[in-house]
C-alpha cells in the first residue's frame, strides 16, 4: 500500500512551473513564483487551518488543507451537501481588469459575448490559445461597470496565465485603455451549502451591513457588501459544489477574523471547515471540470462540453484566439473527434488514467476525474471519448488494475444542483 | 488468528514481536512450538505468521487506514491465486484515493476475507483484527518475515514519515 497515492487527487498539475514570468512590482503571485523551489506559499488563512489540525498538503504552490480532524471527507462532503461548508480559496487569483478596452482585451483571449453581461453577472469562461483553441485556463468573469471587469483564474495556471495576458496584452492594439492588476491583499472565501445564506446573513448583520437582502441576491450575480468591521467585501453567489453559496473576497487583514466568526458564531447546523478533499468530490458530482485534469492546453471548449460559453456573436464574427478551429467545430460536430462525457461505473471506481475500452476492445479515451460519490453511492467519472461513443447510455469499460470495469456515459450533472436562481 | 491477537496487540507490548508458545496438540512425545510473528513493511501492511501451519495472514495497518480515510471498495485476489512478495495482489479504495496492496509474502492464498469485501467500511473500524485481507500459505518459517519491521520499528517508522 502506497499512502502517497492518497494525494494524487489533490496534487497541482506541474507542467507549467517552468514557464518564466517578467515580475511586477507588489503582485504575491510573481513575487513567490521566484521563491525557492519546495517553498510553499501560504493563504491569509493558513495560521488557522495548522490550528484547527488540518491536513496540510502542497497544491498549487501552496500549502493547503486537504481535510480536517473529526471530519471524515465523506462526512465533510455531505455537510457541505446538507448544511454549509466554508473553503479556503485564497490560493485562487484574483485580477482586475480596467479601462475603456477592457471589454475588447477579455473578448481577445476568451470567447465570450461580455457584452451580454450587466454589471453585477459573472460567467464561466476560457483563455484560449492562438489558432489551436486548447484552453489555457477556465476562470470566472464578472463585469462590475462596463469598463471594469472582476476575474478568477486557477492558482495551479497563474504563471502560465500571467505571462497568457502579459504577452497579449503587449501587443494588443488597445493597450494604452486596459489596466490588469492582479488583487493580493485578498483572501477569497467560499461558503457553500444549502444553510449559506442564512449564514451570510447572520455574518454580514454582525459585521455591521446594513439594507441588504439576499432574497433578491442570485446565483451568478456579484455584489459589494459593505460592513463596519469586515470593510467592503466583494460577494459572488455561486460556486464549485453544485450548492448554493457564495464566494467572498475579504482583505487578507480581517479574513482570519471573518473565518473565524462564520465558523464560531454560526448556530443552526452550523459552518465546518471543507477542504480540497471535499472541494473535489462535490465538483465531481456537479460535473464541473478541474483544469489540469478535465481540461488542458490540448483541449477545445466544445471538446469539453463548454460550447455554451462561446457566445453566439462571436461564433460568427472571430476576433478572439481560437476561432479557426472552435467556429469549424461550432457548426459542425463530425470535426469534434472526441467528447468529454461523465459515466457511472460498477464494481471499483476508475480513476484519472484509466483507459476507456469500446465493446470491440478497442481504446477510445481515458478518464480524467473518477471517485466514488458520497451522495449516490455510486461510483462517478468524467473522461474523453471518440465521437460517436458519446450518448447518454452508451455501455463502455474501464481498465482498472488489468481489468475491465462497465462504464455506463451518464448525463452530467450526477447530482441536481441547488443554486438559488432568478426566477 | 488474527482475533486471538487482537488482546495483545492493544497491550501494546514492548516486545518486540509477539511470541507464543503452545504445545502443540499432538501425542508425539517432543512437542513442537508454534510461533506466531507479526510483522510490517514499509507499505503499511501487517503480517502476522503462523510457523506451525505456515500460513501468513495479511492486512492493512491502523496508519494506512487513517490515512486512507472511509474505505469504500476493496479487490481481493481469489482463493488457489499465487500472490508474489512485493508485487501487489489486490487495492483498497477509499473516495479521496486507491491503493495497491503489496504482498509482504510469496505463496498460495487460502482464504480471503468475504465479510469486509462484502462490507468494506468495516476496514477502518478493526484494520488489523476483523479487517484481515488474505490468509496465504507461504513454503518456509520465520526467515520468510526476516526482512520485515517489527512493531516498535514500524511505529518509528510512522512517526517518520
Amino acid at each position: 500500500m502506497l499512502l502517497a497515492q492518497t494525494l494524487r487527487s489533490a496534487a497541482a498539475p506541474s507542467s507549467f512551473r517552468a514557464l518564466r514570468v517578467p515580475r511586477v512590482v507588489g503582485c504575491r503571485t510573481f513575487a513567490a513564483a521566484s521563491a525557492p523551489a519546495g517553498e510553499l506559499k501560504k493563504t491569509p488563512l493558513y495560521s488557522l487551518h495548522v490550528e484547527a489540525g488540518a491536513k496540510m498538503v502542497p497544491f498549487a504552490g501552496y500549502s493547503m488543507p486537504v481535510t480536517y480532524p473529526g471530519q471524515s471527507l465523506t462526512e465533510s462532503h455531505n455537510h457541505v451537501r446538507t448544511k454549509a461548508g466554508l473553503f479556503d480559496v485564497s490560493h485562487m487569483v484574483q485580477h482586475r481588469f480596467k479601462g475603456p478596452a477592457a471589454l475588447p482585451f477579455l473578448e481577445k483571449l476568451t470567447p465570450s459575448d461580455l457584452t451580454l453581461l450587466t454589471p453585477g453577472t459573472s460567467t464561466l469562461s476560457v483563455f484560449l490559445h492562438p489558432v489551436t483553441a486548447g484552453i489555457v485556463d477556465d476562470l470566472i468573469i464578472t463585469m462590475l461597470t462596463p469598463e471594469d471587469f472582476y476575474v478568477v483564474t486557477n492558482a495551479g495556471c497563474a504563471e502560465k496565465d500571467l505571462a497568457h495576458i502579459a504577452e497579449n496584452l503587449a501587443t494588443f492594439e488597445g493597450r494604452a485603455g486596459v489596466e490588469h492588476t492582479v488583487i493580493t491583499d485578498h483572501a477569497l472565501l467560499a461558503l457553500q451549502g444549502p444553510n449559506s445564506e442564512l449564514h451570510l446573513g447572520d455574518f454580514l448583520t454582525r459585521a455591521g451591513a446594513e439594507n441588504f437582502n439576499l432574497r433578491e441576491f442570485y446565483f451568478g450575480e456579484s455584489k459589494l457588501f459593505q460592513t463596519v468591521t469586515m470593510g467592503d467585501l466583494r460577494v459572488a453567489r455561486g460556486g464549485y459544489t453544485g450548492e448554493d453559496g457564495f464566494e467572498i473576497s475579504i482583505h487578507e487583514s480581517v479574513a482570519p477574523t471573518a473565518a473565524k466568526d462564520l465558523l464560531e458564531q454560526s448556530n443552526e447546523g452550523r459552518v465546518r471547515w471543507a477542504g480540497l478533499g471535499a472541494r473535489d468530490t462535490l465538483r465531481l458530482e456537479a460535473g464541473m471540470c478541474l483544469y489540469g485534469h478535465d481540461l488542458d492546453d490540448t483541449t477545445t471548449p466544445i471538446e469539453a462540453g463548454l460550447k455554451w460559453l462561446i457566445g453566439k456573436r462571436r461564433a460568427m464574427d472571430g476576433g478572439y484566439h481560437g476561432h479557426e478551429t472552435l467556429s469549424r467545430q461550432y457548426n459542425d460536430w463530425k470535426l469534434v473527434e472526441r467528447r468529454r462525457v461523465g459515466f457511472i461505473v460498477e464494481g471499483a471506481p476508475a480513476r484519472e488514467g484509466a483507459e476507456i475500452i469500446s465493446p470491440e476492445g478497442e481504446v477510445i479515451g481515458k478518464i480524467t476525474s473518477g471517485c466514488p460519490s458520497p451522495t449516490l453511492g455510486k461510483n462517478i467519472a468524467m473522461g474523453y471519448v471518440k465521437s460517436g461513443f458519446h450518448k447518454a447510455g452508451t455501455e463502455l469499460a474501464a481498465r482498472v488494475r488489468g481489468r475491465d470495469r462497465k462504464l455506463v456515459v451518464t448525463k452530467m450533472p450526477f447530482v441536481e444542483l441547488n443554486y438559488y436562481r432568478k426566477p | 488468528m488474527a482475533s486471538v491477537l487482537r488482546p495483545l496487540l492493544r497491550t501494546r507490548a514492548p516486545a518486540a514481536f509477539i511470541r507464543s508458545s503452545f504445545a502443540a496438540r499432538s501425542i508425539s512425545t517432543t512437542p513442537r512450538l508454534s510461533e506466531i510473528l507479526k510483522r510490517y513493511t514499509k507499505e503499511h501492511e501487517w503480517v502476522t505468521l503462523d510457523t506451525s501451519s505456515s500460513v501468513a495472514t495479511i492486512g492493512i495497518t491502523q496508519h494506512a487506514a487513517d490515512a486512507l480515510g472511509d474505505v469504500v471498495y476493496i479487490e481481493l485476489p481469489a482463493v488457489e491465486d499465487q500472490v508474489t512478495e512485493s508485487e501487489p495482489f489486490g487495492a483498497v479504495e477509499s473516495v479521496k484515493s486507491a491503493s495497491d496492496i503489496l504482498s509482504p509474502v510469496s505463496g498460495e492464498v487460502v482464504e480471503k476475507n468475504e465479510a469486509i469485501e462484502g462490507k468494506p467500511g468495516d476496514l477502518n473500524k478493526d484494520p488489523e483484527g476483523e479487517g484481515w485481507l488474505v490468509k496465504v500459505k507461504v513454503e518456509g518459517g520465520e526467515e520468510i518475515v526476516e526482512g520485515l519491521m517489527e512493531q516498535t520499528a514500524y511505529e518509528d517508522f510512522c512517526k517518520q514519515d
